[in-house]
């Protein structure tokens, strides 16, 4: 694997938008081929290398290409978004749409993240060691395709909106999470490890959602029935099964409802 | 001798009343009395004449006072104020009419800038959910004349939107509803007793920032399955006598106000909102309707809609095309995180409306005001540009609350010299391409469109 460094030596006044940072866009240029490749702060067009130091040579390919940014990218929006293959590592905290429509390929950044990370993505995998804001695995406004496939995992807190709208794919919330978790979902599966305040699986049609912490406010949609030994991400334990949202429409199949399922660790 | 202006349309709440009817000076220069107006609209009318009223911009000195300037140079200073900045914020059009609307569109797509409207802090939510669920509405006409169970929820006409309840909601008599209040079943559903909860057969005083678990009751409810004895501090019988009223009814109309689209879960509210209308409607008709604030802030959404696709939050600077997504192009999401570097108020008053925080951020850099009034937003402004008061001075399209378009009046006219909105921003418009050696072909295309023959000549 062929590795790019980017180090960031300036601050951009406003935010940058860096859809060209994926490894889709390096593969195949030299480093002074890549500080050239246009960003936007605003309406102003810059290059990457006004504010990235670049080194190293990517691969031929999205998959040879590995991205490691040597710093803090709290003010870089769009990092890794649409890509198909290869990484991107990122020392520090990443702003929005981080894996935005991903494809493929692994993205880890080591801070926090801001909203709309892995918004609508279909494939690869994102690892935030830090928290993240809203909208983890959502769906795009108004677009009833929501996350398809990957896997998201943010190993601190999480906001509202986790995958909102989502058709498949696994998120895992390692910590809490605010309100709203896979509404209007008609696949996927959303594991919260830590507490939820409320709103678990509203409007939702199919799908699971794991809760091994506590659900503060219930959904009077969800209706329990039973108790389930479960194995959840290195976590054996007893949950109350519950299957809702009992408002929502549901699709039949062999002369059964389908339901979404929600299980919450038994206390 | 003064006289009487009928079927005037009035500039303050979303009910948009166009029966109003003002007694104007003999010289056509001051509104002496009105009539059908409500105490709000009524003073609206009376405030375009007071003699402490801005009529030329003013311009803020170092040391902190304020200059009288000419328009020339307010408008010079926007421009080149606009050109300059990477991302302009151009905020507000609570008040003013679709016309001032489109030229502010044409000025924020020459500057790169974000265009935003007062839905950002009031009903936006209510479009996130209708991009998501769609809109089962209707007119007022039809509220009037067909609704008999009707439901107010997290909103307080009788205070917010004085006339809404005699004119189409609680009152009237219509086609269908020939008894008025009689015939109609009114259900609030209110953490509060407000004084439209006071009017309600059924008052459901629900847990602040729980609408969105009664709502899943009441569908859960209306598919026939049970639900636990209290949700969000309801009682289950008070859930059923609600949800049984409303099959029951011939036609639900549901209003939804800020107490709805405003606490936790914002548009999944509304959005859940919207699924139990559409799942009403496998029982009798049901409509839903948004209770717009101001008397044009549906303005917006119908105007930037046509121009670029999207009714607020539209981010323009990518010059190629326009693209929204509120959480990142939102007024306070921007000035909150930094993000613009010039902000243009229009017709509002954002420094009221916004929080602290996110007008400190804002007066960082250039803030213009462009508002008829002294306000807040004004008081704080690099400049303040005032204009004409529309529907008092100045005619122009509005949109009603339920969408239907009135043309709205002018009684009197306004102060010498005061442009309005419209002839303001496409004077800013045109400075800017002057500044930037570029044709102003908007400019250009209206006179085509008018059939005027600046463009030929």
């Amino acid at each position: 694997m062929a590795l790019v460094t980017l180090k960031p030596y300036k601050e951009p006044e406003l935010y940058l938008e860096c859809n060209n940072i994926s490894p889709d866009a390096f593969a195949g240029k030299t480093a002074a081929e890549i500080s050239e490749l246009e960003v936007r702060e605003g309406k102003t067009r810059v290059l990457l290398g006004d504010y990235f130091e670049v080194s190293g040579k990517p691969g031929d390919t999205a998959e040879e290409t590995d991205i490691h940014i040597a710093g803090d990218c709290s003010r870089i929006k769009y990092l890794g978004t649409k890509m198909t293959a290869g990484s991107i590592k990122v020392d520090g905290n990443a702003d929005m749409y981080v894996g935005g429509w991903m494809k493929g390929g692994k993205i880890h950044i080591t801070g926090n993240v801001h909203s709309f990370c892995g918004i609508a993505m279909e494939g690869g995998e994102i690892i935030v060691d830090g928290n993240a804001e809203n909208y983890v695995g959502s769906a795009y406004r108004g677009d009833w395709r929501g996350m398809r496939g990957g896997t998201i995992r943010i190993r601190g807190n999480a906001g509202n909106d986790i995958g909102t709208f989502m058709l498949g794919g696994t998120i895992i919330i390692e910590k809490n999470a605010f309100i709203h978790v896979s509404t209007h979902a008609e696949g996927g599966c959303v594991i919260i490890k830590g507490d939820v305040e409320g709103r678990v699986g509203g409007q939702m049609v199919k799908g699971d959602i794991y809760v091994l912490g506590k659900i503060q406010y219930m959904l009077p949609g969800f209706k329990k029935i039973g108790t389930v030994e479960k194995d959840i991400d290195g976590v054996s334990a007893s949950f109350n099964h519950y299957i809702g949202d009992l408002g929502e429409r549901h699709p039949r199949s062999k002369g059964k409802d389908i339901y979404a399922n929600l299980f919450v660790m038994a206390s | 001798m003064p006289k009487w202006i009928t079927q005037v349309g009035c500039p303050y709440c979303g009910s948009s009343c166009d029966d109003l009817e003002v007694l104007v000076s003999d010289d056509g220069r001051k509104v002496l009395e009105t009539r059908n107006a409500c105490v709000i609209g009524n003073e609206i009318f009376h405030h375009a004449s007071s003699p402490n009223r801005p009529t030329r911009p003013r311009m803020r000195q170092e040391d902190g006072t304020v200059k009288e300037i000419t328009y020339d140079e307010a408008i010079d200073y926007t421009a080149k104020a606009l050109l300059k900045a990477k991302k302009p914020l151009i905020y507000g059009f609570g008040s003013t009419n679709c016309e001032g609307m489109s030229a502010v569109g044409r000025v924020a797509e020459k500057a790169g800038a974000v265009l935003d409207n007062c839905a950002s802090i009031c009903h936006g939510p209510s479009f996130l959910a209708i991009f998501d669920n769609g809109y089962p509405s209707c007119t007022l006409g039809e509220v009037k004349n067909r609704a008999d169970v009707v439901l107010f929820w997290g909103c307080n006409p009788m205070h917010a939107h004085p006339r809404h309840t005699s004119r189409y909601s609680i009152f009237p008599r219509g086609f269908f509803t020939t008894k008025g209040n009689m015939q109609r079943t009114i259900i609030c559903v209110d953490p509060r007793e407000t004084d439209t909860a006071k009017l309600a057969d059924i008052h459901l005083m629900i847990d602040q920032g729980h609408d969105y678990e009664l709502f899943d009751a009441f569908r859960t409810v209306l598919r026939g399955h049970d639900i636990p004895d209290v949700v969000a501090g309801i009682k289950k019988e008070q859930i059923l006598e609600a949800a049984g009223k409303m099959k029951n009814g011939r036609f639900v109309m549901i209003f939804y106000g800020m107490g709805c689209c405003h606490t936790d879960g914002r548009n999944h509210n509304v959005d859940i909102a919207i699924s139990t209308t559409r799942d009403l409607n496998s029982h009798t008709k049901a409509s839903i309707m948004a209770m717009r604030g101001h008397y044009n802030i549906a303005g917006p959404g119908q105007v930037w809609s046509w121009q670029f696709g999207f009714p607020y939050c539209v981010d323009l600077s990518r010059g190629t095309h326009a693209h929204m997504n509120p959480g990142e192009t939102s007024s306070i999401d921007l000035a909150m995180r930094d993000e613009v570097d010039c902000f243009v108020n229009v017709g509002t008053d954002a420094g009221a409306h916004f929080p602290i925080e996110a007008v400190r951020h804002l007066k960082k850099h250039p803030f213009i005001t462009v508002d008829p009034n002294i306000c807040m937003a004004s008081e704080i402004s690099d400049l303040h540009i005032p204009v004409r008061v529309v529907g008092v001075e100045e005619p122009g399209v509005v949109y009603r609350m339920d969408n239907v378009p009135i043309q709205f009046k002018k009684v009197i006219d306004g102060p010498d010299g005061v442009p309005s909105d419209e002839e303001l921003f496409d004077k800013v418009y045109e400075r800017m391409c002057e500044l930037t050696e570029t044709e102003p072909i908007w400019i250009l295309n209206r006179g085509h469109a008018h059939g005027s023959s600046t463009a030929e000549q």
